[in-house]
Protein backbone atom coordinates (compact mmCIF):
# COMPACT_ATOMS: atom_id res chain seq x y z
CA UNK A 1 0.00 0.00 0.00
CA UNK A 2 2.80 2.68 0.95
CA UNK A 3 4.51 2.31 -2.05
CA UNK A 4 1.03 2.75 -4.07
CA UNK A 5 0.69 5.72 -1.98
CA UNK A 6 4.08 6.89 -2.92
CA UNK A 7 3.00 6.63 -6.56
CA UNK A 8 0.37 8.77 -6.13
CA UNK A 9 1.76 11.78 -4.48
CA UNK A 10 4.77 11.93 -6.72
CA UNK A 11 2.49 12.46 -9.60
CA UNK A 12 1.21 16.60 -10.81
CA UNK A 13 -1.90 15.78 -9.10
CA UNK A 14 -0.24 13.90 -6.30
CA UNK A 15 2.69 16.71 -5.50
CA UNK A 16 -0.16 19.24 -5.89
CA UNK A 17 -1.83 18.01 -2.42
CA UNK A 18 0.84 18.22 -0.71
CA UNK A 19 1.47 21.82 -2.16
CA UNK A 20 -2.25 22.16 -0.90
CA UNK A 21 -1.71 21.23 2.29
CA UNK A 22 1.38 22.03 3.18
CA UNK A 23 0.06 25.63 2.06
CA UNK A 24 -3.18 25.68 4.21
CA UNK A 25 -0.72 24.90 6.80
CA UNK A 26 1.49 27.67 6.71
CA UNK A 27 -1.93 29.72 5.88
CA UNK A 28 -3.52 29.13 9.35
CA UNK A 29 0.34 29.81 10.73
CA UNK A 30 0.66 33.44 9.53
CA UNK A 31 -3.24 34.05 10.06
CA UNK A 32 -2.33 33.51 13.86
CA UNK A 33 0.99 35.03 13.98
CA UNK A 34 -0.48 37.95 12.72
CA UNK A 35 -3.24 38.00 15.68
CA UNK A 36 -0.52 37.72 17.87
CA UNK A 37 1.17 41.17 16.39
CA UNK A 38 -1.46 43.38 17.09
CA UNK A 39 -1.22 42.83 20.90
CA UNK A 40 1.90 45.16 20.27
CA UNK A 41 -1.31 47.78 20.56
CA UNK A 42 -2.41 46.57 23.68
CA UNK A 43 1.61 47.60 25.20
CA UNK A 44 4.59 46.22 25.60
CA UNK A 45 4.03 44.24 28.37
CA UNK A 46 1.22 41.67 26.87
CA UNK A 47 3.47 41.94 23.89
CA UNK A 48 6.18 40.36 25.61
CA UNK A 49 4.41 38.39 27.97
CA UNK A 50 2.75 36.71 24.79
CA UNK A 51 5.95 36.22 23.35
CA UNK A 52 7.53 34.64 26.26
CA UNK A 53 4.46 32.28 26.82
CA UNK A 54 5.04 31.23 23.23
CA UNK A 55 8.74 30.37 23.16
CA UNK A 56 8.88 28.90 27.15
CA UNK A 57 6.20 25.93 26.13
CA UNK A 58 8.10 22.96 25.42
CA UNK A 59 5.83 22.01 22.25
CA UNK A 60 7.38 25.56 20.41
CA UNK A 61 10.09 22.91 19.13
CA UNK A 62 7.82 20.32 17.58
CA UNK A 63 5.53 23.81 15.99
CA UNK A 64 9.18 25.02 14.80
CA UNK A 65 9.70 21.56 13.71
CA UNK A 66 6.46 21.14 11.66
CA UNK A 67 6.80 24.48 10.14
CA UNK A 68 9.96 23.80 8.83
CA UNK A 69 8.52 20.74 7.14
CA UNK A 70 5.65 22.01 5.53
CA UNK A 71 7.50 25.08 4.32
CA UNK A 72 10.26 22.91 2.64
CA UNK A 73 8.00 20.68 1.39
CA UNK A 74 5.90 23.47 -0.13
CA UNK A 75 9.12 25.10 -1.67
CA UNK A 76 10.44 21.80 -3.14
CA UNK A 77 7.16 20.51 -4.65
CA UNK A 78 6.62 24.03 -5.72
CA UNK A 79 10.11 24.51 -7.30
CA UNK A 80 9.58 20.70 -8.58
CA UNK A 81 6.40 21.27 -10.69
CA UNK A 82 7.20 24.51 -12.01
CA UNK A 83 10.90 22.94 -13.69
CA UNK A 84 8.87 20.13 -14.78
CA UNK A 85 5.68 23.14 -16.50
CA UNK A 86 8.39 25.02 -17.93
CA UNK A 87 9.71 21.75 -20.03
CA UNK A 88 5.99 21.47 -20.56
CA UNK A 89 5.90 24.74 -22.27
CA UNK A 90 8.55 25.77 -24.21
CA UNK A 91 7.13 28.94 -25.50
CA UNK A 92 4.20 30.80 -25.42
CA UNK A 93 2.79 32.48 -28.79
CA UNK A 94 3.64 35.53 -30.92
CA UNK A 95 0.59 36.91 -29.66
CA UNK A 96 -1.04 37.89 -25.87
CA UNK A 97 -4.55 37.71 -26.06
CA UNK A 98 -6.21 40.86 -26.30
CA UNK A 99 -9.37 39.72 -24.54
CA UNK A 100 -9.43 38.60 -20.71
CA UNK A 101 -8.31 34.80 -21.08
CA UNK A 102 -5.35 35.40 -19.94
CA UNK A 103 -4.82 34.05 -16.35
CA UNK A 104 -4.46 36.77 -12.90
CA UNK A 105 -1.19 38.47 -12.14
CA UNK A 106 -1.49 36.61 -8.82
CA UNK A 107 -1.52 32.80 -10.35
CA UNK A 108 1.21 33.85 -12.62
CA UNK A 109 3.73 35.38 -10.31
CA UNK A 110 3.47 32.47 -7.56
CA UNK A 111 7.01 31.22 -8.18
CA UNK A 112 8.10 35.05 -7.90
CA UNK A 113 6.04 35.68 -4.61
CA UNK A 114 6.67 32.15 -3.15
CA UNK A 115 10.29 32.97 -3.67
CA UNK A 116 10.55 36.09 -1.97
CA UNK A 117 8.69 35.37 0.75
CA UNK A 118 11.13 32.14 1.36
CA UNK A 119 14.51 34.82 1.14
CA UNK A 120 12.27 37.18 3.26
CA UNK A 121 11.27 34.86 6.11
CA UNK A 122 14.93 33.49 6.35
CA UNK A 123 15.68 37.57 6.84
CA UNK A 124 12.98 37.62 9.12
CA UNK A 125 14.16 34.95 11.41
CA UNK A 126 17.43 36.73 11.42
CA UNK A 127 16.20 39.67 12.54
CA UNK A 128 13.95 39.11 15.11
CA UNK A 129 13.76 35.56 15.96
CA UNK A 130 17.72 35.38 16.22
CA UNK A 131 18.03 39.53 16.29
CA UNK A 132 19.22 40.97 19.14
CA UNK A 133 18.40 40.08 22.67
CA UNK A 134 16.92 42.82 25.03
CA UNK A 135 15.92 42.08 28.41
CA UNK A 136 12.94 43.05 30.46
CA UNK A 137 11.08 41.60 33.73
CA UNK A 138 7.14 41.85 33.49
CA UNK A 139 5.36 40.94 37.08
CA UNK A 140 8.89 39.71 38.36
CA UNK A 141 9.48 37.46 35.74
CA UNK A 142 12.72 38.26 32.96
CA UNK A 143 11.88 37.68 29.32
CA UNK A 144 13.22 38.92 26.44
CA UNK A 145 12.04 42.17 25.54
CA UNK A 146 10.80 41.66 22.03
CA UNK A 147 8.70 44.63 21.97
CA UNK A 148 11.78 46.94 21.73
CA UNK A 149 13.66 45.49 18.67
CA UNK A 150 9.96 45.49 17.30
CA UNK A 151 9.78 49.64 17.82
CA UNK A 152 13.87 49.68 17.00
CA UNK A 153 12.88 48.46 13.72
CA UNK A 154 10.35 49.44 12.81
CA UNK A 155 11.88 53.16 12.99
CA UNK A 156 13.49 52.75 10.13
CA UNK A 157 12.01 53.65 6.63
CA UNK A 158 14.10 51.45 4.81
CA UNK A 159 12.96 48.39 6.53
CA UNK A 160 9.27 49.67 6.53
CA UNK A 161 9.06 49.42 2.97
CA UNK A 162 11.24 46.60 2.20
CA UNK A 163 8.68 44.69 4.90
CA UNK A 164 5.96 46.49 2.99
CA UNK A 165 6.81 45.47 -0.12
CA UNK A 166 7.30 41.52 1.24
CA UNK A 167 3.57 41.65 3.09
CA UNK A 168 2.11 42.74 -0.40
CA UNK A 169 3.53 39.66 -2.19
CA UNK A 170 2.51 37.61 0.71
CA UNK A 171 -0.88 38.97 0.43
CA UNK A 172 -0.69 38.13 -3.63
CA UNK A 173 0.29 34.44 -2.78
CA UNK A 174 -2.15 33.66 -0.51
CA UNK A 175 -4.79 35.53 -3.10
CA UNK A 176 -4.29 32.69 -5.31
CA UNK A 177 -2.97 29.98 -2.94
CA UNK A 178 -6.29 29.80 -0.86
CA UNK A 179 -9.10 29.73 -2.96
CA UNK A 180 -6.45 27.72 -5.47
CA UNK A 181 -5.94 24.86 -2.55
CA UNK A 182 -9.36 23.68 -1.98
CA UNK A 183 -9.64 22.83 -6.31
CA UNK A 184 -6.80 20.99 -5.82
CA UNK A 185 -8.23 19.36 -3.01
CA UNK A 186 -11.59 18.81 -5.05
CA UNK A 187 -14.05 21.41 -3.22
CA UNK A 188 -15.62 22.26 -5.56
CA UNK A 189 -19.25 23.28 -6.24
CA UNK A 190 -20.84 25.30 -8.50
CA UNK A 191 -22.64 26.82 -5.31
CA UNK A 192 -19.91 27.25 -3.71
CA UNK A 193 -17.17 28.38 -5.54
CA UNK A 194 -17.60 32.08 -5.51
CA UNK A 195 -17.83 31.90 -1.51
CA UNK A 196 -14.38 29.82 -1.85
CA UNK A 197 -13.00 33.02 -4.06
CA UNK A 198 -14.07 35.38 -1.93
CA UNK A 199 -12.71 33.63 1.08
CA UNK A 200 -9.17 33.53 -0.52
CA UNK A 201 -9.46 37.29 -1.12
CA UNK A 202 -10.89 38.34 1.94
CA UNK A 203 -8.02 36.04 4.10
CA UNK A 204 -5.26 37.72 2.00
CA UNK A 205 -6.18 40.69 2.52
CA UNK A 206 -6.89 40.72 6.41
CA UNK A 207 -3.66 39.33 6.60
CA UNK A 208 -1.83 41.13 4.64
CA UNK A 209 -3.36 43.87 6.34
CA UNK A 210 -3.01 42.74 9.83
CA UNK A 211 0.67 42.52 9.72
CA UNK A 212 1.27 45.96 7.87
CA UNK A 213 -0.70 47.57 10.68
CA UNK A 214 2.37 47.42 13.28
CA UNK A 215 4.85 48.37 11.16
CA UNK A 216 2.56 51.20 9.87
CA UNK A 217 1.66 52.38 13.46
CA UNK A 218 5.11 52.00 14.98
CA UNK A 219 6.71 54.36 12.33
CA UNK A 220 4.06 56.84 11.77
CA UNK A 221 2.11 56.74 14.96
CA UNK A 222 4.82 56.42 17.97
CA UNK A 223 7.77 57.52 15.68
CA UNK B 1 -28.70 47.46 -44.00
CA UNK B 2 -29.87 43.91 -44.93
CA UNK B 3 -27.81 42.60 -47.47
CA UNK B 4 -24.65 44.91 -46.91
CA UNK B 5 -22.00 41.99 -45.90
CA UNK B 6 -22.68 40.40 -49.42
CA UNK B 7 -21.29 42.59 -51.29
CA UNK B 8 -18.64 43.42 -48.98
CA UNK B 9 -14.82 42.06 -49.05
CA UNK B 10 -12.33 42.54 -46.36
CA UNK B 11 -8.36 42.63 -46.98
CA UNK B 12 -6.70 40.38 -44.57
CA UNK B 13 -3.08 40.47 -43.44
CA UNK B 14 -1.52 37.14 -42.23
CA UNK B 15 1.36 36.21 -40.24
CA UNK B 16 1.16 32.18 -40.76
CA UNK B 17 3.74 30.05 -38.99
CA UNK B 18 5.43 27.99 -41.19
CA UNK B 19 7.86 24.99 -40.72
CA UNK B 20 9.41 22.42 -43.09
CA UNK B 21 9.03 19.25 -40.75
CA UNK B 22 9.26 18.25 -37.21
CA UNK B 23 12.62 18.68 -37.40
CA UNK B 24 12.81 22.02 -38.82
CA UNK B 25 13.15 25.77 -37.49
CA UNK B 26 9.87 27.91 -38.64
CA UNK B 27 8.96 31.16 -38.44
CA UNK B 28 6.34 33.61 -39.14
CA UNK B 29 5.27 34.07 -42.79
CA UNK B 30 3.44 36.94 -44.07
CA UNK B 31 0.49 37.16 -46.52
CA UNK B 32 -2.45 39.24 -47.60
CA UNK B 33 -5.58 38.55 -49.39
CA UNK B 34 -7.93 41.24 -50.68
CA UNK B 35 -11.15 39.66 -51.28
CA UNK B 36 -11.83 37.92 -48.37
CA UNK B 37 -15.67 37.37 -47.58
CA UNK B 38 -17.17 37.80 -43.99
CA UNK B 39 -18.98 34.97 -44.47
CA UNK B 40 -16.11 32.56 -44.99
CA UNK B 41 -15.07 30.48 -42.31
CA UNK B 42 -11.45 30.85 -41.13
CA UNK B 43 -10.44 27.39 -42.61
CA UNK B 44 -12.08 28.81 -45.99
CA UNK B 45 -10.07 32.06 -45.58
CA UNK B 46 -7.15 29.44 -45.45
CA UNK B 47 -8.62 27.23 -48.37
CA UNK B 48 -8.48 30.63 -50.84
CA UNK B 49 -4.66 31.39 -49.79
CA UNK B 50 -3.48 28.06 -50.22
CA UNK B 51 -5.45 27.96 -53.58
CA UNK B 52 -3.29 31.70 -54.41
CA UNK B 53 -0.17 29.58 -53.14
CA UNK B 54 -0.62 26.40 -55.39
CA UNK B 55 -1.94 29.02 -58.64
CA UNK B 56 2.47 30.40 -57.86
CA UNK B 57 3.51 26.53 -57.26
CA UNK B 58 4.46 27.56 -53.74
CA UNK B 59 3.55 25.02 -50.95
CA UNK B 60 0.01 25.37 -49.35
CA UNK B 61 -0.17 26.07 -45.65
CA UNK B 62 -0.40 22.86 -44.05
CA UNK B 63 -3.71 22.68 -41.81
CA UNK B 64 -5.63 19.91 -39.91
CA UNK B 65 -9.28 19.53 -40.38
CA UNK B 66 -12.10 17.15 -41.06
CA UNK B 67 -15.72 17.64 -40.35
CA UNK B 68 -15.85 21.67 -40.53
CA UNK B 69 -19.27 21.36 -38.22
CA UNK B 70 -17.45 22.02 -34.95
CA UNK B 71 -17.68 18.50 -33.69
CA UNK B 72 -14.46 16.71 -34.88
CA UNK B 73 -11.85 18.59 -33.21
CA UNK B 74 -9.21 18.54 -35.83
CA UNK B 75 -8.95 22.36 -36.77
CA UNK B 76 -6.74 22.98 -34.05
CA UNK B 77 -4.41 26.58 -34.73
CA UNK B 78 -4.18 29.15 -32.34
CA UNK B 79 -5.06 32.72 -33.63
CA UNK B 80 -3.85 35.60 -32.34
CA UNK B 81 -2.46 34.26 -29.27
CA UNK B 82 -5.92 32.43 -28.34
CA UNK B 83 -7.01 28.50 -29.49
CA UNK B 84 -9.62 28.49 -32.25
CA UNK B 85 -9.45 32.36 -32.29
CA UNK B 86 -11.40 34.91 -30.10
CA UNK B 87 -15.08 33.94 -30.17
CA UNK B 88 -15.50 31.93 -27.62
CA UNK B 89 -17.02 28.81 -27.74
CA UNK B 90 -16.30 28.08 -31.29
CA UNK B 91 -13.84 26.05 -33.21
CA UNK B 92 -11.65 27.50 -35.87
CA UNK B 93 -13.77 25.75 -38.77
CA UNK B 94 -17.05 27.80 -37.22
CA UNK B 95 -14.91 30.97 -36.65
CA UNK B 96 -16.06 33.59 -39.42
CA UNK B 97 -14.06 36.25 -40.78
CA UNK B 98 -17.12 38.61 -40.14
CA UNK B 99 -15.08 38.46 -36.30
CA UNK B 100 -12.41 40.29 -37.99
CA UNK B 101 -12.26 43.67 -39.35
CA UNK B 102 -11.14 44.91 -42.85
CA UNK B 103 -7.57 45.74 -42.41
CA UNK B 104 -6.97 43.51 -39.46
CA UNK B 105 -3.67 41.57 -39.42
CA UNK B 106 -4.57 38.31 -37.66
CA UNK B 107 -1.44 35.79 -36.21
CA UNK B 108 -1.93 32.47 -37.00
CA UNK B 109 0.49 29.96 -34.57
CA UNK B 110 0.57 26.00 -34.59
CA UNK B 111 -0.65 24.37 -30.95
CA UNK B 112 2.34 24.92 -28.42
CA UNK B 113 3.24 22.33 -26.37
CA UNK B 114 5.32 19.85 -25.43
CA UNK B 115 3.77 17.28 -25.97
CA UNK B 116 2.36 18.42 -29.10
CA UNK B 117 5.26 18.73 -31.45
CA UNK B 118 4.85 20.41 -34.59
CA UNK B 119 4.79 17.87 -37.85
CA UNK B 120 4.40 20.55 -40.13
CA UNK B 121 3.56 24.83 -40.61
CA UNK B 122 0.28 24.37 -38.29
CA UNK B 123 -0.25 20.67 -38.05
CA UNK B 124 0.72 19.04 -34.65
CA UNK B 125 0.98 15.69 -33.54
CA UNK B 126 -1.66 15.39 -30.66
CA UNK B 127 -1.49 11.20 -30.47
CA UNK B 128 -0.55 12.17 -26.33
CA UNK B 129 -3.99 12.47 -25.91
CA UNK B 130 -5.22 8.85 -27.71
CA UNK B 131 -2.65 7.22 -25.45
CA UNK B 132 -3.75 8.67 -22.09
CA UNK B 133 -7.94 7.82 -23.50
CA UNK B 134 -6.81 4.08 -24.15
CA UNK B 135 -5.11 4.03 -20.78
CA UNK B 136 -8.54 4.52 -19.71
CA UNK B 137 -11.04 6.43 -20.78
CA UNK B 138 -13.50 3.73 -21.70
CA UNK B 139 -16.43 1.51 -19.93
CA UNK B 140 -16.60 -2.55 -19.95
CA UNK B 141 -19.52 -3.46 -21.32
CA UNK B 142 -20.93 -6.71 -21.57
CA UNK B 143 -22.20 -8.39 -24.90
CA UNK B 144 -25.16 -9.83 -25.95
CA UNK B 145 -28.81 -7.89 -26.01
CA UNK B 146 -28.67 -4.33 -25.40
CA UNK B 147 -30.21 -3.64 -22.06
CA UNK B 148 -33.17 -1.63 -21.30
CA UNK B 149 -32.34 2.06 -21.62
CA UNK B 150 -34.65 3.22 -18.70
CA UNK B 151 -33.20 -0.09 -16.37
CA UNK B 152 -30.64 2.63 -14.98
CA UNK B 153 -32.10 5.46 -13.23
CA UNK B 154 -29.97 8.41 -14.02
CA UNK B 155 -30.92 11.85 -12.01
CA UNK B 156 -31.71 14.30 -15.06
CA UNK B 157 -28.81 16.97 -13.44
CA UNK B 158 -26.24 13.92 -12.97
CA UNK B 159 -27.15 13.43 -16.98
CA UNK B 160 -26.67 17.19 -17.87
CA UNK B 161 -23.56 17.35 -16.19
CA UNK B 162 -21.95 14.34 -17.62
CA UNK B 163 -23.34 15.57 -20.95
CA UNK B 164 -21.62 18.51 -20.64
CA UNK B 165 -18.12 16.50 -19.85
CA UNK B 166 -18.56 14.66 -22.33
CA UNK B 167 -18.98 17.47 -25.08
CA UNK B 168 -15.15 17.32 -25.29
CA UNK B 169 -14.09 16.91 -28.41
CA UNK B 170 -10.39 15.95 -27.65
CA UNK B 171 -9.15 18.95 -29.79
CA UNK B 172 -6.07 19.85 -27.19
CA UNK B 173 -6.98 23.84 -26.95
CA UNK B 174 -6.64 23.23 -23.25
CA UNK B 175 -3.19 22.38 -23.58
CA UNK B 176 -2.39 24.95 -26.14
CA UNK B 177 -3.92 27.63 -23.68
CA UNK B 178 -2.59 26.61 -20.43
CA UNK B 179 1.02 28.26 -19.63
CA UNK B 180 2.14 24.90 -18.42
CA UNK B 181 0.86 22.76 -21.36
CA UNK B 182 -1.21 20.61 -18.95
CA UNK B 183 -4.25 18.48 -20.08
CA UNK B 184 -5.70 18.54 -16.95
CA UNK B 185 -9.23 19.71 -18.16
CA UNK B 186 -9.06 17.37 -21.26
CA UNK B 187 -8.14 14.32 -18.79
CA UNK B 188 -11.09 15.30 -16.21
CA UNK B 189 -13.44 15.72 -18.68
CA UNK B 190 -13.20 12.05 -19.33
CA UNK B 191 -12.59 11.44 -16.04
CA UNK B 192 -16.06 12.53 -15.26
CA UNK B 193 -18.06 11.70 -18.26
CA UNK B 194 -17.52 8.62 -16.71
CA UNK B 195 -17.92 8.86 -13.10
CA UNK B 196 -20.64 10.22 -12.85
CA UNK B 197 -22.49 7.82 -14.29
CA UNK B 198 -23.92 4.18 -13.52
CA UNK B 199 -21.53 2.83 -16.56
CA UNK B 200 -18.34 3.68 -15.44
CA UNK B 201 -18.12 2.71 -12.48
CA UNK B 202 -16.67 -0.84 -12.79
CA UNK B 203 -13.31 1.30 -13.34
CA UNK B 204 -13.57 4.45 -11.62
CA UNK B 205 -10.44 3.98 -9.74
CA UNK B 206 -8.19 2.24 -12.19
CA UNK B 207 -9.65 4.90 -14.89
CA UNK B 208 -8.47 8.42 -12.69
CA UNK B 209 -5.48 6.71 -11.85
CA UNK B 210 -4.24 5.45 -15.02
CA UNK B 211 -5.02 8.23 -16.84
CA UNK B 212 -3.33 10.53 -14.97
CA UNK B 213 -0.14 8.05 -15.12
CA UNK B 214 -0.58 8.00 -18.94
CA UNK B 215 -0.99 12.29 -19.06
CA UNK B 216 2.77 12.25 -16.60
CA UNK B 217 4.76 10.21 -18.88
CA UNK B 218 3.52 12.57 -21.87
CA UNK B 219 4.97 15.44 -20.74
CA UNK B 220 2.27 17.32 -19.93
CA UNK B 221 2.64 19.48 -17.13
CA UNK B 222 0.88 20.40 -14.01
CA UNK B 223 -2.31 22.38 -12.98
CA UNK B 224 -1.90 25.82 -11.84
CA UNK B 225 -5.66 26.57 -11.41
CA UNK B 226 -5.26 29.67 -13.43
CA UNK B 227 -8.40 28.69 -15.52
CA UNK B 228 -6.88 29.69 -19.06
CA UNK B 229 -8.04 26.15 -20.26
CA UNK B 230 -11.81 26.47 -19.42
CA UNK B 231 -11.74 30.31 -20.94
CA UNK B 232 -10.02 28.67 -24.33
CA UNK B 233 -12.33 25.39 -24.33
CA UNK B 234 -14.50 25.58 -27.76
CA UNK B 235 -17.00 23.27 -25.88
CA UNK B 236 -16.74 25.20 -22.86
CA UNK B 237 -15.81 22.27 -20.18
CA UNK B 238 -15.67 23.41 -17.06
CA UNK B 239 -12.92 23.46 -14.24
CA UNK B 240 -15.31 21.84 -11.57
CA UNK B 241 -14.67 18.81 -13.65
CA UNK B 242 -10.56 19.12 -12.69
CA UNK B 243 -11.68 19.31 -9.15
CA UNK B 244 -13.61 16.28 -9.38
CA UNK B 245 -10.57 14.80 -10.98
CA UNK B 246 -8.55 15.54 -8.13
CA UNK B 247 -10.96 13.89 -5.66
CA UNK B 248 -11.51 11.05 -7.93
CA UNK B 249 -7.54 10.87 -7.42
CA UNK B 250 -7.11 11.16 -3.60
CA UNK B 251 -10.26 8.69 -3.32
CA UNK B 252 -8.28 5.85 -5.48
CA UNK B 253 -4.92 7.04 -3.69
CA UNK B 254 -6.38 6.61 -0.42
CA UNK B 255 -9.62 4.00 -0.60
CA UNK B 256 -8.69 2.18 -4.03
CA UNK B 257 -8.46 -1.77 -4.92
CA UNK B 258 -8.47 -1.59 -8.37
CA UNK B 259 -5.98 1.13 -7.96
CA UNK B 260 -3.79 -1.09 -6.00
CA UNK B 261 -3.62 -3.81 -8.29
CA UNK B 262 -2.49 -1.34 -10.83
CA UNK B 263 0.56 -0.31 -9.30
CA UNK B 264 1.31 -4.25 -8.85
CA UNK B 265 0.52 -5.15 -12.59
Amino acid sequence: MSQGILRYLSSTIGRKYLMAISGLVWTLFVLTHMLGNLLIFAGSDLYNFYSYKLISNPLIYLAEAGLVLFIGLHATTGISLKLRNMRTKPSLYAVTPKSAKGASLSSKSMIWSGTITLVFLVLHLITFKYGTHYDTTVDGIQMRDIYKLVIECFAQPGYVAWYTFCLILVGLHLYHGVASSFQTLGISHPKFNSAIKGFGWAYSIVVAVGFLAVPFYVFFVKG
Amino acid sequence: MAGNNNSRTMRINLKVWRQKDRNAGGSLVDYSLDTVSPDMSFLEMIDVLNEKLIGKNEEPIAFAHDCREGICGSCAMVIDGEPHGPQTGTTTCQLHMRTFSDGDTIVVEPFRAKAFPVLKDLVTDRSALDRIQAAGGYVTVATGNAPDGNAIPIGKNIADLAMDAAACIQCGACVAACRNGSAMLFVSAKVSQFALLPQGQAERERRVSRMVWQMDEEDFGSCTNMGSCAAACPKEIKVENIARMNREYGKAMLFGHEAKQAVED
